[in-house]
């Protein structure tokens, strides 16, 4: 044992036969590479400096879609182990909502409930509202909270706040099993046309995500939009038919309730559960103004995802 | 193909200060009805850094590249542009083949989470697919050494074990191009090497490797070239031991003894800034940036927790003209430690003799309460050791045998 330079040295190159036989030598001395890596063809990166405005990759995201399954996952998991009532609270939640909604819109302030018990009917306007509140909220929060993986490593931004709504579905899903089994309690046979409750959930997310997804963005960069949002949240329930049906609106602000995207996927619900033809124009409606938000989300997220790692 | 990574007049500018002044919407909305035709630009009178400046670099297949630079050079900016974490503002890179970056031990790492499951769930994010998980899983747990903990939340994990399990799961990375930053400043000795030799056998089976580094000893045996990077420039280029004498030319700057701790740039991440000054005395209570060999000398740290209090102890760990962990003492480890509480003070510690040969020296300080550490400061003084003849003989030790020097008694048996 000559001296710790020299020993641990000889611990690393190890590897490197005994070529610096020499103590004094540097064990980098003598040592060639030269042996030649002949690469495939492989595939070409080009990062551009100045350029303001980038595409989607959907490549790169199609070539990330287990990472975006993990972090659902990992959402989904953490989740349900770290809160003590787990599943229970995902139950609870809706539940005592409903019940306080009914005993004091139903019974007291006796708001009509377009023909469906009017636990029933607010249990769905919350089936939606909820989720869509969960997830707008986790997914805002989504590049904030994952600070440090922004800072170092790269992966399609995007995933974040999109795993955080698919990891958000896994509470509708149960919601909205609760709703079925709520059902026959209040006296409503099971139809067929309940097996859209899927389809809607997932219109429901992409509302979640069309919102979400800018407000991600914006929350890195602006860091007052994170006080805001709860409140505006709040505002936005009370604009949306949860507890009153459309028909409360007067007929003339009715089409300022339509430019809400959640009207006609809570109109869609409840058209499911109590057999009613869908309410198609509505629901036409929410579709484009999701698509709309989509597209104005996703520019502000392209736009701004450059500076995350700078800002965070 | 000639050059698996190509850099062409990279930059990367920062504005000071942007990352602790948030911006908030309503300033920016505010601000944009005021002057809706300066909104986008930046505020008056922004003062900037660059990070990079005009970069060119080219890589070939194959190559393992170190980057050595002080703090704040901007290697770690360099490493961050090519694997896309954040952008350059003018420029253009061009990477053939998958891009790894290892920027961090146990990054993604959930600590609700198993070991197992953190396994997949990091793997996943440094960019690894599920089926490749799969496959290298029995030989990332064997590499970790971990298999009876596999099932434990991380958060029961030691340090240690957490250390290990997060770099076997970055070692199996099989990307084309691999960058690595300092992720070997943790760990102990033992498996920093295991970590060293995985990186040398992953440099050696053909990857592009581009490996950030203060501890040059670790540069000089993985690379087979260097650059230097300094104010965001790359101002050298060329074999290791050139660039790491270079560097070490340029750098052997010495701090006259004393030096304010406040905003001090080797502070990490996550330290609160308690400690506020350090500063070295000779043998004769002078301020001094440089010692003579074998001199005696004191290392006084001064602290200011402001209001609450705490039961001071101090690490102070020695690193060697190379970088290299050379010894670590500390207040609580001694027999006279001192457990009184106090909110504001010095600790003052002396070593006798050390038995250094010449060179420049750094220390890093680490403030604890006793439980853990507070604040951590890499590098936070650094000063010479001047040659003296310590064996009264007229000569000096050879210095390539390591950084220290020991008297030693020789006796010869004539045996003719």
């Amino acid at each position: 044992m000559l001296s710790p330079l020299v020993d641990h040295n000889s611990v690393l190159m190890n590897r490197l036969e005994a070529e610096d036989a020499d103590f004094g030598s540097s064990p980098a001395q003598g040592r060639s590479r030269s042996e030649t890596v002949t690469l495939p063809m492989l595939p070409l990166l080009v990062i551009d400096g100045g350029r303001a405005w980038a595409r989607i990759d959907w490549h790169d995201l199609w070539g990330h879609r287990d990472l975006f399954y993990f972090l659902a996952w990992r959402d989904v998991k953490v989740r349900y182990k770290q809160t003590v009532l787990g599943v229970l609270w995902v139950v609870l939640q809706p539940l005592l909502t409903m019940a306080v909604f009914t005993l004091l819109f139903g019974r007291l302030a006796h708001l009509p409930s377009d023909g469906l018990p009017y636990a029933i009917f607010s249990y769905c306007g919350l089936l939606a509202w909820n989720f869509f509140n969960a997830a707008v909220g986790t997914s805002s929060n989504s590049l904030l909270v994952s600070s440090n993986l922004l800072t170092k490593v790269y992966f399609p931004r995007l995933l974040l706040p999109a795993a955080s709504v698919a990891a958000t579905l896994v509470d509708f899903l149960i919601a909205a099993l609760l709703l079925l089994g709520l059902l026959p309690w209040y006296g409503i046979a099971l139809r067929p046309k309940m097996l859209l409750l899927p389809a809607l959930g997932l219109i429901d997310a992409l509302a979640a995500l069309s919102v979400g997804l800018g407000l991600s963005a914006l929350m890195v960069k602006y860091r007052d939009v994170r006080y805001a949002l709860p409140f505006a949240l709040q505002l936005w329930m009370f604009l949306t038919p949860v507890i009153y049906p459309t028909s409360f609106v007067p007929s003339r602000f009715r089409w300022l309730l339509l430019l809400n995207p959640l009207t006609g996927i809570i109109q869609a619900f409840r058209a499911a559960i109590a057999g009613r033809p869908l309410p198609w124009l509505p629901l036409a409606l929410t579709v484009s103004t999701i698509a709309a938000l989509l597209v104005a989300s996703a520019s502000i997220f392209q736009r701004m995802e450059r500076e995350f790692a700078d800002l965070i | 193909m000639k050059s698996i990574i190509r850099v062409e007049q990279l930059s990367k500018r920062y504005r000071l200060g942007q990352r602790d002044n948030y911006y908030t919407l309503r300033d920016t909305l505010t601000a944009a009805i005021r002057l809706p035709r300066r909104a986008s630009t930046p505020r008056h009178g922004a003062q900037y850094m660059w990070a990079l400046r005009d970069v060119n670099l080219e890589v070939a297949p194959g190559a393992v590249l170190g980057l050595v630079g002080r703090n704040g050079a901007g290697k770690s900016t360099l490493l961050k542009v090519l694997a896309r974490i954040t952008a350059p503002t003018s420029g253009r890179v061009e990477l053939y083949g998958r891009v790894a970056s290892l920027l961090e031990v146990g990054t993604g790492f959930h600590q609700e989470l198993s070991g197992r499951e953190n396994i997949f769930l990091s793997g996943a994010i440094l960019g690894m697919r599920h089926a490749e998980i799969v496959r290298q899983f029995d030989e990332i747990v064997a590499f970790a050494e971990l298999d009876r903990f596999l099932d434990t939340p991380v958060k029961r994990y030691s340090s240690g074990m957490y250390v290990r399990l997060a770099f076997s799961v970055a070692a199996h990375l099989q990307p084309e191009i691999l960058l690595v930053d300092e992720v070997l400043a943790v760990g102990d000795a033992a498996f920093q090497k295991k970590c060293l030799g995985k990186i040398n056998e992953v440099a050696r089976g053909g990857r592009t490797v581009l490996f950030v580094s203060h501890n040059m000893t670790a540069i000089q045996s993985l690379c087979d070239s260097c650059i230097l990077i300094e104010g965001g420039q790359l101002i050298a280029h060329g074999p290791p031991a050139q660039i790491i004498d270079h560097y070490l030319a340029r750098h052997s700057d010495r701090d006259a003894g004393q030096r304010s701790l406040r905003g001090h740039s080797g502070r990490t991440r996550n330290s609160q800034a308690v400690m506020t000054e350090v500063a070295l005395r000779n043998e004769r209570e002078m301020l001094s940036g440089g010692v003579a060999m074998g001199e005696s000398f004191s290392i006084a740290v001064s602290f200011d927790c402001g209001t609450t209090s705490l039961t001071p102890s101090l690490g102070i760990a020695l690193r060697s003209p190379h970088g290299d962990p050379l010894l670590g003492v500390n207040n609580k480890w001694m027999r006279d430690f001192d457990d009184s509480r106090c909110r504001q003070g010095t600790i003052i510690c002396r070593l006798e003799r050390p038995p250094l040969m010449p060179g420049s020296y750094s220390i890093d300080l680490y403030l604890g309460d006793g439980m853990v550490d507070i604040d951590i400061i890499e590098g936070a003084l650094t000063f010479e050791v001047q040659p003296r003849d310590v064996f009264g003989s007229g000569k000096l030790p050879a210095p390539e045998f390591g950084p220290i020097y020991w008297p030693a008694t020789f006796t010869l048996r004539d045996e003719s």
